[in-house]
C-alpha cells in the first residue's frame, strides 16, 4: 500500500468518525394549532442550544386529522412520528393497547410528584406514565360582571344551577341580541357532548351502569336535558345547535353572552383587548352543581407521548422533558410573560406568586382539582373519563348521540325522542362490540 | 321586434352568467378579504366590508411560520409530475380504446370511472402498508404515483372522448405511408389532440393540486404539499379564520393564475363533446 493510498484511507477513517460523533437525530413531532405549541415551535432555539445533535420537524394538523393520522400510524407501525400530541381520552385507550412509550423513566429533574394529581391520573395506566402533560384545562362558568351588576345579581364563586338559571334569566334581552348564556350545541363527542356529558355527572347520571348497560333511560339524564334544552331555548342565542367553541368564543367576545360556560383556556381569550370588547367585564366561576357532590366541569390535557412504532425514543424523552418540565415554565415567562405559561400541569406554578396575580389562574387551579377521571360520576361506573368514556368506540357513539342531542336542541325532536333513540342506539353498538351479551 | 326581443334575451343571459359566477366566486372573494382582516374583524357580527380593520399582519404571521417555498414546490412537482405520468399512461390506452376498441372496451372504460366511486378512505390502511413496505411514505414519487391512479380514469376518459373525433382514416393513411406505432402516436395522433392533451392536463394539474385527503395521510414533513400547509392553520380553538384565509389565498393564488391564463382552453375540454 503506497504512503499517499494509506493516508487518504486513514483521513477517510477519520471523516467517517467525526461523521459518526456528530451525526443528527431528527425527530418528527405532530401537534395541533393552539397558541402554547405555537408559542413553543418559536422558542426552540432553547431546546437547540441544549440538545445540538437533535433537530425537530413539526407537523401541525387539525385535531381530528392528527388523530386520523397518528391512529394509522401506530396501528400499522409506520413510525413516521416521534413525538405525538394526544389528548385525555386516547392516553389510557392507547397505553393499554401497547401503543405508547412508557414515560417512567424520565430524569429526576422532570419531578413528576410534581404534576398535578388529576392530570397526571388521567395518563397513568396501570402505573406507568404514558404522557407528559403539555397544558391542562378543565371548564367554568365566565360571565359578564356589568350585566350581572346591572341585574342585581351576584355570582358565587361555586354556583348552582338554579344560581345559573336565575342569572340566565336577568341578563337575557332579546331585542339588543344580548343572550343570558350561551353553551355548545353543534354534535360531536368533543364538542356538545364533552360539555352535556360533564353537565350530566352533575345532575348524577352517567353514560353506563357497572354492567356497560346504557342509561339514557334515567331519569338523571331526562333532568339533564330538560334543563339544558329550557335554558338554551328560552336564554340561548338563535341557531345554538351550530355552536361549538369558536362560535360561543366569538358571540361572547362580541358582548352577545351574559355567560359562558366552556374550556378554562378561553380566559384568556375573553379577557384579551386586541380580540374581545368585553375584555374587563369578565368574572369566572367553578362549572355549577345540583349539590350531589359533582359538578360540571371537565377535565382535558393536551399532552406530549411517544408511539411505540419511533425509532428515535431517546431523542423522543429528551424533547419530552425539555418541553413540560419546570425550566420550560420559567422560559415562557421569561420571554414571553406568566400569563402565557402553559396552565395546568404542575403544582409548582400555581404555588409561584407571579403566577398567582394571573387574574384566572386559581379558578383554573380549582376547576381542575374539582374533576376527578377515575370517579366522574356521583353512581359508580365502569370506566374512566369525566367528558368522555375512556373506549375506542366513544368517537362513534358520543357523536351519534351528540348528532339527537343538537336536533333535539334544534327543535327537531323532543327530548324524551331524543333520550329514546340515544338509548337504542348505544344500546346496539354497545351490543355489537361485546360489551353486553 | 325580433331584434328587441333578442337584445333583451341577452341582457338577461348576461346578468344571469355575472350572478351564478359571482355567486361561485363569492366565497373565494370573502376568503381573499378575510385574509386582510385582523381576527376580530374577520368574525365581526353583522360581517364587515368596508370598514373592517386591514392588515398585512396575516400574512406575515403564516410566512414566519411555515416553510412555504417548500409545501410550494412540493405541490408544483407532485401536481405536475402525477399529471405527466399519467398522461405517459393514458395516452396509449385512449387510443387502442377509441381506434381499436375490443368487445369489452366500454365496459373497461365503466369499470375504470367505478373506481372513482369508491370512498378513498375504504383503501387508505390497505395503502398505507404499502407504502410502507416500500418505503414511500412522506415521499414525493409516492404522491405521483398515488395521484396518477387516483386520476387516471378522468385522463382516459377526456383523452378517449377527444381521440374519437379525430377521423380514423388519417391514422390509417400515416400507417399506408409506412409510419410504425410509435411515429403514429407521437407524431401525428398528439399535434393533433393537442388542444385536448393540453386541457386534460390543465385540469388534472388543478385536480392534483387541490388533492387533501391522500396528500395529508401519506405525509408528515419532506414532501408534504400546500394542502398540508393549509390543515395546519386550522385550530380548535382560538381565532384561526383571518389566518386560515391567508393560508388558503397563499396556497391557491398560483393554480387561480394558471387557471386565469389558461381558461380558454380549459372550457374546451370540459364542455368538448357536451353539444353535438
Amino acid at each position: 500500500m503506497t504512503r499517499t493510498l494509506r493516508a487518504l484511507l486513514g483521513a477517510c477513517a477519520v471523516g467517517a468518525l467525526s461523521t459518526a460523533a456528530m451525526a443528527e437525530t431528527t425527530i418528527t413531532v405532530a401537534t395541533v394549532n393552539n397558541g402554547d405549541m405555537v408559542r413553543m415551535q418559536g422558542l426552540m432555539d432553547d431546546f437547540y442550544a441544549k440538545h445540538p445533535d437533535i433537530k425537530v420537524e413539526w407537523v401541525t394538523l387539525e385535531e381530528n386529522v392528527l388523530r386520523q393520522n397518528v391512529t394509522t400510524d401506530i396501528a400499522t407501525g409506520g413510525g413516521q412520528y416521534d413525538v405525538i400530541t394526544i389528548g385525555t381520552y386516547e392516553v389510557p385507550i392507547w397505553g393499554r393497547q401497547g401503543w405508547l412509550v412508557s414515560l417512567n423513566d424520565l430524569p429526576a429533574e422532570y419531578d413528576v410528584d410534581d404534576l398535578l394529581p388529576a392530570i397526571r391520573g388521567g395518563l397513568t395506566v396501570d402505573g406507568n406514565l404514558y404522557a407528559a402533560p403539555f397544558y391542562g384545562e378543565s371548564s367554568m362558568v365566565m360571565y359578564r360582571t356589568d350585566l350581572m351588576e346591572a341585574a342585581g345579581l351576584t355570582m358565587p364563586d361555586a354556583p348552582t344551577w338554579a344560581d345559573i338559571e336565575k342569572a340566565a334569566a336577568a341578563m337575557t334581552d332579546k331585542s339588543k341580541e344580548q343572550y343570558g348564556i350561551c353553551l355548545r350545541g353543534k354534535a360531536g363527542w368533543g364538542e356538545n357532548m364533552a360539555f352535556l356529558t360533564a353537565m350530566s355527572n352533575s345532575f348524577g347520571a352517567r353514560w353506563f351502569d357497572e354492567n356497560w348497560m346504557p342509561q339514557f333511560d334515567q331519569p338523571e339524564w331526562k333532568a339533564t336535558l330538560d334543563f339544558y334544552l329550557n335554558l338554551m331555548n328560552n336564554y340561548g342565542p338563535p341557531g345554538a345547535s351550530n355552536n361549538g367553541f369558536n362560535e360561543n368564543l366569538t358571540l361572547f367576545q362580541q358582548g352577545k353572552c351574559g355567560m359562558w360556560i366552556d374550556a378554562t383556556v378561553a380566559a384568556s381569550f375573553v379577557t384579551n383587548p386586541n380580540d374581545s370588547s368585553v375584555a374587563d367585564k369578565v368574572g369566572f366561576a367553578l362549572a355549577p352543581d345540583n349539590g350531589l357532590g359533582k359538578r360540571a366541569n371537565w377535565l382535558w390535557a393536551w399532552s406530549l407521548a411517544i408511539p411505540s412504532s419511533s425509532d428515535a425514543q431517546d431523542a423522543a424523552k429528551t424533547f419530552i422533558n425539555w418541553a413540560t418540565n419546570k425550566d420550560y415554565l420559567a422560559l415562557v415567562a421569561s420571554k414571553e410573560g406568566w400569563a402565557n405559561v402553559p396552565p395546568g400541569t404542575r403544582t409548582s406554578l400555581y404555588e409561584n406568586p407571579e403566577y398567582a396575580k394571573v387574574p384566572f389562574a386559581k379558578m383554573t387551579l380549582d376547576s381542575i382539582n374539582a374533576a376527578d377521571p377515575n370517579n366522574p360520576t356521583v353512581k359508580p361506573v365502569p370506566y374512566v373519563g369525566v367528558q368522555f368514556v375512556a373506549i375506542p368506540e366513544f368517537q362513534g357513539i358520543g357523536t351519534t348521540v351528540g348528532e339527537i342531542f343538537s336536533a333535539a336542541l334544534a327543535g327537531q325532536k323532543t327530548a324524551d325522542q331524543a333520550l329514546a333513540e340515544a338509548q337504542a342506539a348505544v344500546l346496539e353498538e354497545m351490543k355489537a362490540s361485546g360489551y353486553i351479551q | 321586434m325580433a331584434r328587441a326581443h333578442s337584445t333583451r334575451r341577452k341582457v338577461v343571459t348576461t346578468i344571469a352568467a355575472w350572478g351564478v359566477a359571482l355567486t361561485i366566486f363569492f366565497p373565494v372573494l370573502w376568503m381573499i378579504l378575510t385574509s386582510f382582516k385582523t381576527e376580530a374583524s374577520a368574525v365581526a357580527m353583522p360581517p364587515q366590508f368596508l370598514s373592517a380593520d386591514w392588515t398585512l399582519e396575516n400574512y406575515a404571521t403564516v410566512w414566519a411560520r411555515s416553510d412555504y417555498p417548500r409545501f410550494f414546490w412540493n405541490s408544483v412537482v407532485i401536481a405536475v409530475g402525477s399529471t405527466l405520468l399519467g398522461l405517459a399512461v393514458a395516452i396509449p390506452a385512449a387510443w387502442a380504446m377509441a381506434f381499436v376498441p375490443g368487445r369489452r372496451t366500454r365496459d373497461l372504460l365503466m369499470w375504470m370511472l367505478s373506481t372513482k366511486m369508491m370512498p378513498a378512505v375504504a383503501v387508505m390502511i390497505p395503502l398505507y402498508l404499502l407504502f410502507l413496505r416500500f418505503g414511500l411514505l412522506d415521499t414525493r414519487i409516492g404522491l405521483v404515483l398515488v395521484l396518477m391512479l387516483m386520476n387516471l380514469p378522468i385522463i382516459v376518459w377526456m383523452l378517449y372522448t377527444y381521440f374519437k373525433e379525430i377521423p380514423g382514416e388519417i391514422l390509417e393513411a400515416a400507417r399506408m405511408d409506412g409510419a410504425s406505432l410509435w411515429n403514429e402516436i407521437v407524431y401525428v395522433l398528439t399535434p393533433m389532440a393537442l388542444p385536448g392533451i393540453a386541457s386534460t392536463m390543465l385540469l388534472n394539474i388543478i385536480l392534483a393540486w387541490n388533492e387533501a385527503f391522500w396528500t395529508i395521510v401519506l405525509t408528515t414533513t419532506k414532501a408534504a404539499p400546500l394542502s398540508a400547509f393549509i390543515a395546519s392553520f386550522s385550530a380548535p380553538q382560538g381565532l384561526f379564520y383571518a389566518k386560515l384565509s391567508a393560508a388558503s389565498a397563499m396556497a391557491i393564488l398560483p393554480i387561480l393564475i394558471m387557471g386565469w391564463f389558461s381558461q380558454k382552453q380549459l372550457v374546451r375540454g370540459l364542455t368538448f363533446g357536451a353539444v353535438k
